[in-house]
């Protein structure tokens, strides 16, 4: 078995053998492959970059090459378990509309994002007075796929306003899990688990 | 099973039929010619179909009887290849319509004892997919591993899927389309003008004494063959070059090294092709629109496959551009089916997957080895 990205793991381990998976933003499909070999599920995904694409097809996985901003609206109402979208949110153009269209698709829906209001990002702004360049943020504010950067606290309040219903929350600072107190600050990743 | 006659290279066999078309009529006897490589498992289940484009043919892997050359997918088609010889049975039938051997305008008419010419019915990409079951049937293969095509081959691999979902495992398609577009049709029927402009095609009775209209065939080849390159490619190839000439020469002569690859495209294509082939191949193409069988929906065309789905588009192809398979995928998505796709980036216009293509070999080796033992 090969070692996961942690916000992977997490969402590995949180799902139940034998559903149908839809994982919007799959990559080279790491998390699928574990899912089929180890759990047994049905997995399927979206990815915009084509090499990932070629890699994951090659491996034997069902990906589509598309945008989560264009291609979701084919998909049919509820015909996944579960939509996984994992450090994919804070890319896309609409993410409030992406995570619709995730837990219109999915009964529930996952979602990783890297928090922008971690203490190290904080005080990269605060000291350095520049657009924080972290681990988890690695690219420049010039070529970063990055464009709608957001903190636990904004998702919170996106989940609030919408209505839906918080199922689960992990929290990641370095790749251990870290508590819930003053995750905002503390957590450099986040999972959540919805419902519509 | 080496000794059984059925397989190998150069086959050909006459099934009595009848097959019903598309158009009410039938055709009978059905001729069909094909190869196969490589070993049918003793269950049968490793058989893979190869459907070949427009004006391709059954020597998907083998030396052309007409050209010499070598099979038009040789680099796709062999032992270790990305379709595997070693592992697989690899099957590849003629299209009816065609002339390499199967039932086409160029065959006798048994009502008549001369050839069909124009008399042939006219065909539709179901036709051809549902002569191609029947051989299935003769070579007593049930169920498909997986049906590959490009192109038209394309078209036939997803309406495989569609007429008969129990017989199909998987398919990949590339480069190809689930319609015709008015400019697929539009560039079809400029080619069917030249051949009927050519003053030797009358009305397509040219059999007899062997004086085909092989300047309209050109014309319509030179026409087409733009279709499959692109401007990029074009413009690498030959640019504004003179062809072994140092000025222009303020003639009509092919000046330009472009000029003279299209004229010779277009006059060696005539020594390997029929011209009536042309017109039915092109027709049956136009017809295709398989959301138009299923209700206007292309998902409910996928909705009772079971089938895996691989589709492939190029960049940099304008005949069949991405945009024709994401709505194949988005039909598929809808449908349920399992489908990957990807868009592969190659200067080389729709001709590309015919072309070296390292990621494509990856891709489709891997897709259909992921489908063994299913």
């Amino acid at each position: 078995m090969t070692l996961l990205r942690p916000d992977l793991q997490i969402i590995a381990d949180n799902i139940t053998p034998g559903s149908r998976v839809l994982d919007i933003g799959c990559g080279d499909g790491a998390l699928m492959a574990a899912l089929r070999d180890d759990k047994g599920c049905d997995a399927r995904g979206l990815e915009i970059d084509p090499a990932n694409v070629a890699a994951a097809v090659a491996k034997g996985l069902s990906v589509v090459q598309g945008d989560a901003d264009t291609d979701l609206t084919a998909y049919p109402d509820g015909s996944f378990d579960y939509a996984v979208l994992s450090q994919t949110l804070q890319t896309t153009m609409r993410p409030d509309m992406i995570v619709e269209q995730l837990l219109r698709i999915g009964q529930q829906g996952f979602v990783s994002f890297p928090n922008f209001a971690h203490w190290r990002v904080r005080l990269s702004l605060l000291i350095g007075g520049r657009m924080p360049v972290t681990r988890l943020l690695p690219e420049r504010w010039y070529d970063t796929p990055n464009i709608h950067h957001v903190t636990i606290d904004d998702f919170r309040s996106l989940v609030r306003e919408e209505q839906l219903q918080q199922e689960g929350q992990w929290f990641l600072s370095g790749d251990t899990q870290t508590g819930r107190g003053l995750a905002n600050l503390m957590a450099e990743h986040a999972v959540f688990l919805l419902r519509g | 099973m080496n000794d059984d006659l059925r397989f190998g290279l150069d086959r050909a066999v006459q099934l009595p039929g009848p097959l019903a078309l598309d158009s009410g009529a039938t055709l009978a006897p059905v001729d069909i010619a094909y190869e196969t490589y490589g070993t049918l498992d003793a269950d049968a289940g490793n058989a893979i179909l190869i459907c070949h484009a427009l004006t391709g043919d059954q020597y998907v892997a083998s030396t052309h009887p007409v050209t010499g050359k070598d099979g038009w997918w040789v680099r796709m088609v062999g032992p270790g290849k990305p379709i595997d010889t070693d592992r697989y049975f690899v099957i590849c039938a003629n299209v009816i319509g065609s002339c390499l051997g199967s039932s086409g305008p160029a065959t006798v008419n048994p009502a008549t004892n001369e050839a069909w010419a124009m008399e042939f019915p006219v065909l539709t990409i179901a036709d051809m997919v549902r002569a191609q079951a029947m051989l299935l049937d003769h070579l007593g293969i049930e169920r498909l591993h997986s049906v590959v095509g490009g192109s038209m081959g394309g078209m036939q691999g997803i309406s495989w899927t569609a007429l008969y979902p129990e017989r199909v495992k998987s398919a990949v398609i590339i480069a190809s389309t689930a319609k015709h577009s008015a400019q697929n049709i539009a560039f079809h029927e400029v080619g069917r003008q030249a051949i009927m402009a050519d003053p030797r095609w009358r009305g397509g009775a040219y059999y007899a004494d062997e004086d085909p209209p092989v300047s309209g065939l050109a014309v319509a080849r030179m026409a087409a063959h733009i279709t499959y390159l692109s401007e990029e490619g074009l413009t690498e190839k030959f640019g504004r070059r003179l062809q072994d000439r140092d000025a222009k020469t303020f003639g009509f002569d092919a000046d330009f090294q472009v000029e003279s690859y299209l004229r010779h495209q277009g006059s060696t294509f005539t020594d390997r092709f029929d011209a009536n082939s042309y017109l039915y191949i092109t027709r049956a193409m136009d017809y295709f629109d398989l959301a138009e069988d299923h209700g206007g929906s292309l998902a409910t065309a996928f909705t009772g496959s079971k089938a895996r789905f691989c589709l492939i588009s190029f960049d940099s192809d304008w005949l069949y551009p991405t945009a024709e398979s994401r709505a194949i995928v988005h039909a598929l998505n809808a449908a349920g089916a399992e489908a990957s796709f990807v868009e592969l980036s190659a200067p080389f216009g729709h001709d590309s997957f015919l072309l070296e293509n390292a990621e494509m070999d990856r891709i489709v080796g891997g897709f259909l080895k992921s489908g063994d033992g299913k």
